[in-house]
C-alpha cells in the first residue's frame, strides 16, 4: 500500500524522503506539501533525519492523537532510537534532561512540581497584568517611530516579560536568555554552540536558584528551590527544570504573536471580524483557530515505541523512533474541514497544537491567556496596522524547531 | 449522567476546567482535577463530553444513567 516502506522492511530505501520538509515559496502558512502527500497516500511511512536515522513518520490526526496518547510510547530521549530534533537538541538534552523526555512515574513526579503555577484560577488572576504589559507596550510603540519589527517591539517582551515575572527571572537579562535559547531551537546550531549555550543557561539558572534559596520570593524558582532544600531535587536538576520553562516561555508565545498578526493581516476579513467582536468566546476561539492553523511546533512531536504497534496498516516495531507530525496533523480534513482556510468561528479545541497525552504543553493555560489579551487588543487600538514589507521578503524562520517569522516590520 | 476522574492520571493541563468549569476545578497545590459535581445537569452534559474528548490524560470518563433516559 505504502510507496515508501512496507512493514517489516528494515532496510532504509532510496526512496526515503527528508524530514523536516520544505515548505511551498508562497505558502508561509501551510505545512510543506510532502507532508500533505504522505497523509494522503501514506500516512504512516518512514522518514530520514539529520543524523541519518529512519524513525515512522505519523501524519493523519487520528493516529497522531492516539499514539500520543498510548502508553506504549516513550518519550524518554535516552533511548538508543530516539529520534532528536536536530544536534543542538540532542546535546542540550544530554546535558539537561527534563520531565518532558522521561515517563511516567518520574515524569508525573516532576512535572506536578511546577503544576500549580499554570492552573487556570492561576492563570486568569494573571490576566489584569499581563493586560497592563500590553498596553504599556503598544503605548511605547505609538510613541515611537515607525516602521518598527513587532517582534522585539511587542511579540517577544510580551512573554518574556510574563515568564520573569512568574519564574522570578531579572527581566534585565532577557537579552542574555534570548540569544541563548535562540541557539538552542536553530536546526543549524552545532553541537559546540549548544553545549555553550545550555551551559551558560544551567549556570544562570543556578545562581537565580541560589538566589531564592537565600531569599525565597513567591515565584517558581523559589518553589524549585524549596524541593532542593528538601531533597526531592538536585540543584542541577532545579536549574534545568527552570531553563525549560524559561526557555520554552516565551519562544513560542511570541512567535504566535508575530506569525499570527501576520496570518490576520492576509486575512483581513478574519481581522475585521475579530476587532469587531466583544464576545471573549470569539477571541478565545480565534485563538484556538490560529494554534491550529499556524501549528509553530512544526517538527513533530519525538517519540520511542516500547512495544511492536500495530496501526493504520504498519507494525511499528519495540524500540523504533517515531515522529508525530502534529502540524500536518491539525490540516487533516478527516478531523477539520476545509483545514487551509483560517475560520475563527469554527470550534478547534480537539487540535494537537500542544500535542495530547500526558505530555500535552503545561503552559498551555498561559499562552492561552497571554494570546487572547495580546490578540483582542493590539488590533483594536491600532486599527490601521499593516506590513511594512512584502510578504516575499519576510524572513520566515524555515530553519527553526519553532516556527515563526525572525522580524515582522509594522506601521500604521 | 455520572462524571468520574482519575487524579492519579491527571496532567493538569486545565482543559477540564476550560469546558466544564461548574463540574471540573483544579487542587490549589497542584492544579491537579478536583470533581465539583459528581452528577452535573442534562444542560452541562455536552460541556462535560468535550472535558472528557479534551483531556490529553484520559482521565476522565462518563456513565450515562438510565434515568435520565
Amino acid at each position: 500500500m505504502s510507496t515508501f516502506s512496507a512493514p517489516g522492511t528494515d532496510a532504509p530505501s532510496a526512496q526515503v524522503p527528508d524530514y523536516p520538509m520544505t515548505r511551498a515559496a508562497r505558502c508561509p502558512f501551510d505545512p510543506p506539501p510532502a507532508l500533505h502527500t504522505l497523509q494522503d497516500q501514506a500516512p504512516i511511512s518512514r522518514v530520514r533525519l539529520w543524523d541519518g536515522s529512519t524513525p515512522w513518520l505519523v501524519t493523519r490526526y487520528d493516529d497522531v492523537r492516539a499514539l500520543l496518547a498510548d502508553p506504549r510510547i516513550s518519550s524518554e530521549s535516552n533511548l538508543p532510537h530516539y529520534p532528536h530534533l536536530s544536534p543542538a537538541q540532542k546535546e542540550r538534552r544530554r546535558q539537561s534532561r527534563t520531565f518532558i523526555n522521561m515517563d511516567d512515574p518520574e515524569h508525573a513526579r516532576l512535572r506536578r512540581m511546577v503544576t500549580a503555577t499554570f492552573s487556570i484560577r492561576q492563570v486568569e488572576a494573571l490576566r489584569p497584568a499581563i493586560q497592563k504589559i500590553v498596553d504599556g507596550l503598544i503605548d511605547t510603540m505609538l510613541a515611537g517611530p515607525k516602521p518598527v519589527d513587532l517582534v522585539q517591539a511587542f511579540a517577544l517582551p510580551v512573554p518574556s516579560l510574563v515568564i520573569c515575572e512568574l519564574l522570578g527571572v531579572p527581566y534585565a537579562d532577557h537579552d542574555f536568555f534570548q540569544a541563548n535559547s535562540k541557539i538552542l531551537i536553530k536546526r543549524t546550531s552545532t553541537v559546540e554552540q549548544a553545549w555553550v549555550a545550555t551551559q551558560k543557561l544551567l549556570e544562570y539558572l543556578d545562581r537565580q536558584i541560589g538566589v531564592k534559596l537565600a531569599h525565597p520570593a513567591d515565584d517558581v524558582l523559589s518553589t524549585l528551590a524549596e524541593r532542593v532544600r528538601a531533597g526531592e531535587l538536585s540543584r542541577r536538576e532545579a536549574a534545568g527544570m527552570g531553563m525549560l520553562l524559561l526557555t520554552a516561555g516565551h519562544e513560542t508565545t511570541a512567535n504566535m504573536i508575530a506569525l499570527g498578526t501576520l496570518a490576520l493581516l492576509q486575512n483581513p476579513d478574519q481581522l475585521d471580524r475579530l476587532r469587531e467582536s466583544d464576545d471573549p468566546k470569539t477571541v478565545a476561539s480565534a485563538v484556538e483557530e490560529l494554534l491550529r492553523y499556524l501549528s509553530i511546533v512544526h517538527s513533530g512531536r519525538r517519540r520511542v515505541a516500547l512495544a511492536d504497534i500495530e496501526v493504520g496498516g504498519v507494525t511499528i516495531r519495540t524500540g523504533e523512533g517515531v515522529v508525530l507530525a502534529n502540524d500536518v496533523a491539525n490540516r487533516d480534513p478527516d478531523a477539520f474541514p476545509a483545514p487551509d482556510q483560517l475560520d475563527i468561528d469554527r470550534n478547534p479545541r480537539h487540535h494537537v497544537a500542544f500535542g495530547f497525552g500526558v505530555h500535552q504543553c503545561l503552559g498551555q493555560p498561559l499562552a492561552r491567556v497571554e494570546l487572547q489579551v495580546v490578540y483582542s487588543t493590539l488590533y483594536r487600538r491600532i486599527p490601521t496596522l499593516k506590513l511594512a514589507m512584502d510578504l516575499d521578503e519576510i524572513p520566515f524562520k524555515h530553519d527553526g524547531n519553532v516556527y515563526g517569522v525572525y522580524e515582522l516590520p509594522v506601521t500604521w | 449522567m455520572k462524571v468520574i476522574v482519575d487524579q492519579n492520571k491527571c496532567v493538569a493541563s486545565g482543559q477540564c476546567v476550560l469546558s466544564a468549569p461548574e463540574v471540573f476545578d483544579q487542587r490549589a497545590e497542584d492544579g491537579i482535577v478536583v470533581l465539583r459535581a459528581e452528577t452535573p445537569p442534562e444542560g452541562l452534559a455536552d460541556d462535560v463530553r468535550q472535558a472528557v474528548a479534551l483531556c490529553p490524560a484520559q482521565a476522565i470518563w462518563v456513565e450515562e444513567q438510565e434515568d435520565e433516559q
